[in-house]
């Protein structure tokens, strides 16, 4: 292993710091060879991993600040809050002479930086302590070998490594540069902390690292990059999946002022892919010019194959196929058999519609070309899928793009989608490498997202004399992800369906799950929990219907259909490993019992009062939720209260992980009420906030209380981004059943409680 | 040519008098702590303080904004109302993705300059204006709460 110091003005992450010629810990570090079957799952098995190298993530300045590198893109999720947090405990650094720098794209040297499936924080724990700790014994080692002293009798505390017996102390600054000089730590010698011993790790005791500068506009979003000679673009994009441009004229648009050059983009043949949808893009002076600029265009489109896209017929589509057998994709005993010797037979439909992400920073990102090279910087939740397509479709190497992370104003899995950084690359092309910002307005956003699928979700259940199920039939229709990557892909995928339908946690022994065929119109891709949201609604739904059918209290009814506590393993669980993360019932019965006890279940309510209960397996936690709903003599919902439990194995920063989940609420209520994108001769027919209508502060549940099971670090980490969705929209419309007796099972609410 | 004062500051605009006051800001000026989320004044993004109340910046004409004192995010903490309103954002850590919390703190500072101590229904028909699409609302009206406050006592 050779030993490297590198000074770091070379280093082009940590360039311009206050770094009074500190050295980087630069040191050649084996991967660490792993057991095959680790291999398979989890962080091992994300492109380009993991990265066990402490020089990567941390460097130490002479002045003691210490840089860490955040490689996750941050959209609110807290990561450039918790992940250094991480680093930060281990080393024993003085957080408030912590520095966060923001890695660029480089998978190969920062590992997986690909920030969707509520990863980062559950992949990266133990690979970031890692790093933390190794920094820390080479700190330790320096102090020890300057002061002649065992090892043994020196510790690090906050910023210092102290001498036990005498008390003598040096900063971290002081020993940066012999720290450097010292033996690389040892893979197998690295000492990790007991969790008894977190000064920062599952405490509430760190202010976000960019409060300060969103508080006081001082932050970079992707819309607020600025370059010298920069100029900015929107593009007429088609307004129908497949729809091109037949002719245009750009005349009156060249004489808008400001406007300073329009071109066209193609559109690529094949699946959406993340390649852009092409159109006719105006580069203009400032924003405002180039909208002008646009409006002023005339174009003339041919919509292509999907222009009759109508959601009202293709609802009907949808569930024709869905009551019709389909495929099968799970088929325990004789759903048929066991359903036509049931007591009684319950059947339910639910429909749930496209959803737009809506980030509030719509997409936007600035290229530069000098010399061949190319440099980008934008909103982008994967960095590494920016720079490959960058290249790719500019026909530079790889390793003449940088892409840059600006914060992001939210990504919910947009933003995963690089489109609008390949659109800006291509303009800066056309305009000689000068820098370009391409913005997406609002309509934009909402006519071209990838949006939330559409969906049908058909369940039938034989029920025995005491209203169980003996027979459990789900069918679920929706057009898949997978299309937007495969031509005619009209199958949900294998994860898809393991997003709560082929994994439904009931221990019934007959059980049908079907996936029929549907084809995509649109171009369709994850949002915040993914296929969760519909399975999720429909089964959580189905079972409070069930138990209204039975006459039984539904959080009862639902304890007794998830049974005693076992191990429930079906098949596809968010990639990781069954040993490691076996899905364990009693952790779902347990969040339910949490949250139907905080929020005082089973106390007799005023009228238009109820509560509504659902939990829900994610992204390898536990959640339920009960809400609390009150809705008057005109159908007005108000929401007083949410409780929420989760049980996600421990937390690195509950603060966020209560945030999260506060704001899962919001967007799950918000979905549930209004939330919908509709489509008519082949296109969206919301244009902005006044026709996608977002929950607003007036409709925000006036509190929202979470609670998170205890803390076991013996335990693997659980995912906290989504999986505080899913359980809200049937929660929610549990509860208006209760408060009302009316049954929800199309959403958008909208006016259905209306008088 | 546009005259504006912004943030205490003369600038001589020389784009056409009806743009908005929102592209001045950000493209020309060079001030992005105003953000763009709709340009339909659905949003609050965007939201600036024109002779002490809570604009729409992104429908506003400059035209419009001349011959009066225009304060954006970036200068809101001059005074202690402000500041008071930041220190609570921090201090419960209400940002989430944070693309949202300029317009909410000026919403929010205006508000509590007008009725220092508000009620809940103050609170919501002044903030219903600005969306935040990861959900913060209930931490900012703990903010809005605790600025209040904290603004009563030491004004």
């Amino acid at each position: 292993m050779a030993l490297v110091v590198a000074n770091v003005s070379r280093r082009g992450f940590l360039q311009g710091a206050a770094y009074v010629g500190g050295l980087v810990l630069a040191i050649g570090y084996p991967r660490l060879t792993q057991a095959d079957e680790a291999r398979k799952f989890g962080a091992d098995a994300m492109p380009h991993g993991w990265i066990d190298n402490p020089s990567v993530f941390v460097a130490i300045g002479e002045d003691g600040v210490v840089s860490i590198v955040c490689h996750r893109s941050e959209m609110g999720q807290g990561v450039r809050t918790g992940l250094p947090m991480i680093v930060a405990d281990e080393l024993e650094a003085d957080w408030t002479r912590v520095r966060v720098v923001q890695a660029p794209g480089d998978e190969e040297r920062y590992g997986n930086q690909d920030t969707d499936g509520s990863r980062s924080t559950r992949h990266f724990f133990t690979p970031l302590r890692r790093c933390g700790a190794a920094a820390r014994q080479m700190l330790e080692a320096a102090a020890a070998a300057r002061w002649a002293a065992p090892i043994a009798d020196v510790h690090a505390q906050n910023g210092e490594v102290i001498h036990g017996p005498t008390g003598r102390r040096l900063g971290f600054g002081e020993l940066a540069k012999a720290a450097a000089a010292m033996p690389v730590t040892s893979p197998d010698a690295i000492r990790l902390k007991n969790p008894s011993q977190f000064r920062y790790i599952g405490t509430d005791k760190l202010k976000l690292t960019d409060a300060q500068a969103i508080a006081t506009g001082d932050t970079q979003y992707g819309m607020d990059t600025r370059l010298p000679g920069m100029l900015f673009a929107v593009v007429a994009r088609p307004q129908v999946l497949g729809g091109k441009v037949t002719r245009y004229d750009a005349s009156a648009a060249m004489k808008v002022p400001g406007v300073v050059k329009v071109v066209q983009i193609e559109p690529t043949a094949g699946p959406p892919n993340f390649n852009p949808l092409g159109g006719i893009a105006v580069v203009a002076r400032n924003t405002w010019a180039a909208m002008q600029g646009r409006k002023a265009l005339k174009i003339t489109w041919d919509d292509g194959p999907h222009k009759s896209y109508d959601s009202a017929a293709y609802r009907a589509v949808l569930e024709a196929a869905a009551r019709t057998p389909g495929p099968v994709v799970r088929d325990n005993g004789d759903f048929a058999g066991a359903a036509a010797g049931a007591a009684k037979r319950i059947t339910a439909e639910y429909y749930l519609p496209h959803l737009a992400h809506a980030s509030m920073e719509p997409p936007a990102a600035t290229v530069r070309i000098t010399q061949g090279k190319c440099e980008v910087w934008g909103c982008f939740q994967s960095p590494q899928a920016a720079r490959e397509l960058i290249a790719k479709r500019l026909g530079i190497p790889f390793e003449d793009v940088t892409v840059h992370v600006t914060l992001l104003g939210g990504g919910f899995g947009r933003k995963s989608k690089p489109d609008f950084g390949i659109e800006a690359a291509l303009l800066s092309q056309a305009v000689d490498g000068k820098p370009v910002k391409v913005v997406w307005t609002r309509e934009d956003d909402l006519h071209n997202d990838y949006f939330h699928t559409v969906s049908v979700e058909h369940l039938e259940a034989g029920v025995d004399a005491q209203g169980m199920p003996v027979a459990w039939l789900h069918r679920t229709v929706a057009p898949t992800i997978a299309s937007t990557f495969a031509e005619g892909a009209r199958r949900e995928a294998e994860w898809e369906l393991g997003m709560g339908a082929i994994n439904v946690p009931f221990p019934i022994a007959n059980v049908r799950i079907e996936n029929p065929e549907a084809a995509a119109h649109t171009r369709i891709g994850w949002f915040r929990s993914v296929s969760n949201i519909p399975h999720a609604f429909a089964v959580q739904s189905f079972v409070a219907e069930l138990a209204a059918a039975a006459g039984r209290d539904p959080k009862d009814y639902l304890l007794a259909l998830i049974g005693p506590a076992r191990i429930a393993d079906l098949g596809w669980n968010y990639n990781e490993s069954p040993a490691r993360y076996p899905v364990d019932t009693g952790r779902l019965r347990r969040v339910i019992e949490r949250a139907a006890k905080e929020s005082g279940w089973g106390r007799s309510r005023p009228p238009g009062s109820g509560l509504g209960i659902a939990g829900h397996y994610s992204f390898v936690s536990y959640v339920a939720a009960v809400v609390e709903v009150a809705v008057d003599g005109r159908g007005e919902i108000t929401i007083p209260r949410v409780d929420i439990a989760i049980d996600c194995g421990a937390t690195v920063n509950p603060e966020r992980v209560r945030a999260q989940l506060q704001g899962s609420c919001v967007m799950g209520i918000s979905a549930a009420l209004s939330g919908a994108i509709t489509f008519k001769d082949g296109r969206a027919q919301q244009d902005n906030f006044h026709q996608y209508t977002v929950l607003r502060m007036p409709q925000a549940p006036r509190e929202t209380r979470v609670h998170i099971l205890p803390d076991d670090y013996s335990q693997p980490l659980g995912g906290i981004g989504e999986p505080g969705l899913p359980p809200i929209l049937p929660a929610l419309c549990n509860a208006i059943f209760a408060a009302t007796g009316k049954r929800i099972r199309t959403l958008p609410i909208g006016d259905q409680l209306k008088a | 040519m546009t005259k504006l004062d912004i943030n205490g500051r003369p600038f001589e605009i020389e784009l056409a008098a009806d743009t908005p006051l929102l592209w001045v800001l950000r493209d020309e000026i060079g001030l992005t702590g105003t953000k763009f989320g709709c340009g339909m004044a659905l949003c609050g993004a965007c939201t600036v303080h024109i002779d002490g109340q809570a604009v729409r910046s992104c429908m506003t004409p400059i035209s419009a904004a001349v011959g009066k004192k225009i304060v954006t995010i970036e200068a809101v903490g001059s005074d202690a109302v402000g500041r008071a309103v930041q220190a609570a954002w921090i201090d419960l850590s209400v940002p989430q993705c944070g693309y949202c919390q300029s317009g909410q703190i000026m919403s929010a500072t205006a508000l509590l300059r007008s009725k220092p101590k508000p009620t809940d229904a103050d609170i919501d028909a002044a903030m219903a204006g600005n969306i935040c699409r990861c959900g913060t609302y209930e931490r900012i009206r703990a903010a809005i709460r605790q600025a209040a406050d904290a603004h009563a006592v030491s004004p």
